[in-house]
């Protein structure tokens, strides 16, 4: 579905992602796993196009998006629930959600804002709050929601579980094996949350300063000692 | 209290005006943080389109007042709309994402450019209106003061509120207000949310440019005389408005027009003509010593 075939991407004369191939298969969940600055985010938001990657190609569904505007990628079937939330912090809950169907034109609204309600009920509780206040959690479910209201083909996730409370956190992983199970939609997950994330990937990739420096199975990597050594220290299996 | 209700009408007139232009700033402020030092030269072309509006009536013979009004309005509007959305092209586009103060500088240029290009093309010399409106309504006098409001005040105030009720909608209710105000909060997530920004970012220009417009007309009809230079102290005005209001809000551009319209129709009142912008912006030192932000500014407190 997804393919980046050695992209490079500079922010002025930092190159943050220096060749990174990664592909992602229709109705997968696919893991990219990176200590901190290693280009996760910077991945995801070159998938968007925003910035643009300097060198290489990205093709979706075999059609060249590389130098495709952010806003027309998301109408092409990618939305993503990005680093930071980024709520719309002055509109109320209701309000980021049609931000979010803009994409569909607002077509489906109703059904689409009832899918995210099932999904996450904390949200239809708080429908007229102002993104701004919500708390962590509440804004990550809305992040989430804000992009499933996109009606994507594939979900770009970062860091969903960052800041929030392990019992959320289970919630929140449930809901995305869930929606790609029962929707089949295809999703690629940025986590520093490494054991949770690998153990719901079909595949997984890790990301060095700016490379893939390793690929495989969710679970095997999930037993490679080399991972385990940096990327499941200090008792995170226990949060789990 | 007669001479306090004159002051209040003409003040009232003065401000509408100040606050429709100075929606134009606060909306391009608030959506890619420059300010339009142009904005003042597209009110100054909106009052000129006016002026050759009315009289190419007059040629045709479309003397009927209301029908000639909504010509002119239409036309002023859409000219100088056009105007704003090809600065927002030409200048200020290409110099997205380059560094802070290129686009100030094209827009000071802009301003420059445009004041010349009407100087050229319309002369130099003040262009009169002959009063299209006339007379008004007494409202009261006490033999030596007698108060009234003329037709062109009670049309400036009228047709302000219809277009801050119509444009309170439409940034707060409709699809392309709420990607207005979206590009406002967090333009690359507007993007990512599928928003086209280019296009939101002309029609902010267009619309601020069709508000000024209208603001145009009413100076023209007001004053009677345009002339080139007629957009700089507006546009400072309507500047120091804004940012008396707060600036990047939209309410807050209209109350902080508003209110310097009445400071410098009381002040002139009261006290002395010659010092009344004097009082103005040292009102707005004031307000801006005790809120940095304005009288509407947004203060940060969310946590995002
Ligand atoms: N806008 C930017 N301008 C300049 N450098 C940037 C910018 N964004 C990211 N970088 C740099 O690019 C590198 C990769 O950043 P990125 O945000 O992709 O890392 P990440 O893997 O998501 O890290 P984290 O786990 O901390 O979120 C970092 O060295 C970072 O400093
Ligand atoms: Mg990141």
């Amino acid at each position: 579905m997804l393919q980046l075939e050695d992209v490079h991407t500079r922010y002025g004369n930092i190159e943050a992602l220096k060749g990174v191939s990664v592909e992602v298969r229709q109705g997968e969940i696919v893991t990219i796993i990176g200590s901190n600055g290693a280009g996760k985010s910077t991945l995801l938001m070159t998938i968007c196009g925003s910035p643009q990657a300097a060198a290489g190609r990205i093709l979706l569904n075999g059609e060249d998006i590389t130098r495709t505007a952010p806003y027309d990628i998301v109408h092409l079937g990618i939305s993503q629930a990005p680093e930071g939330r980024r709520i719309f912090a002055r509109m109320s809950v209701l309000e980021n959600l049609q931000m979010g169907s803009v994409p569909s034109g607002g077509r489906h609204f109703e059904e689409d804002v009832q899918k995210v309600f099932t999904l996450f009920p904390r949200l239809k509780e708080r429908i007229n709050q102002r993104g701004g206040t919500l708390s962590g959690g509440e804004q990550q479910m809305l992040c989430i929601g804000r992009a499933l209201m996109a009606r994507p083909r594939l979900l770009l996730l970062d860091e969903p579980s960052l800041g929030i409370a392990p019992i959320l956190v289970r919630q929140i992983f449930n809901a995305i094996v869930e929606i790609n199970k029962e929707q089949g939609l295809t999703i690629l997950l940025v986590e520093q949350n490494a054991f949770q994330a690998l153990k719901i990937a079909h595949r997984a990739y890790v990301l060095s300063t700016g490379r893939v420096v390793m690929e495989g199975a969710g679970r095997e990597l999930l037993a490679n000692p080399e991972v385990r050594a940096a990327y499941l220290e200090g008792g995170q299996k226990e949060v789990a | 209290m007669l001479y306090f209700l004159q002051q209040l009408i003409n003040g009232l007139t003065l401000g509408a005006m100040y606050g429709l232009i100075a929606i134009g700033y606060s909306m391009v402020y608030g959506i890619i943080g420059m300010i339009n030092f142009a904005h003042g030269d597209i009110y100054m072309i909106g009052a000129f389109v006016t002026v050759i509006a009315f009289t190419t009536l007059g040629i045709v013979g479309i003397t009927w007042m209301p029908l000639a009004l909504m010509v002119v309005l239409l036309c002023a509007m859409l000219f100088t709309a056009a105007y704003g959305w090809t600065v927002e092209r030409i200048a200020y586009r290409p110099l997205r994402g380059s560094f802070r103060l290129a686009p100030l500088i094209s827009a000071i240029g802009m301003s420059i450019f445009l004041q010349n290009y009407v100087q050229v093309a319309q002369g130099a010399n003040v262009k009169p209106l002959a009063p299209i409106i006339t007379g008004g309504i007494q409202l009261g006098s006490d033999g030596s003061f007698s108060v009234g409001i003329s037709y062109v005040q009670i049309m400036v105030i009228v047709l302000t509120t219809v277009l801050m009720a119509a444009f309170s909608f439409l940034i707060a209710k409709t699809p392309l207000g709420r990607a207005q105000r979206a590009c406002e909060q967090d333009l690359k997530m507007a993007g990512l949310c599928g928003v086209n920004v280019d296009r939101t970012i002309s029609t902010t220009f267009v619309l601020g440019a069709a508000l000024a417009a209208v603001a145009g007309l009413m100076a023209s009809l007001y004053y009677g005389v345009v002339d080139f230079f007629i957009g700089f102290l507006a546009g400072v005005k309507a500047f120091t408005a804004a940012v008396l209001g707060g600036i990047g809000s939209i309410p807050g551009a209209m109350l902080g027009g508003l209110l310097l319209g009445l400071i410098e129709s009381f002040w002139s009142g009261y006290f002395s003509i010659e010092y009344k912008d004097v009082a103005a912006f040292g009102i707005l030192v004031v307000v801006l010593i005790f809120l940095p932000t304005g009288l509407l500014g947004k203060p940060e407190i969310e946590k995002v």
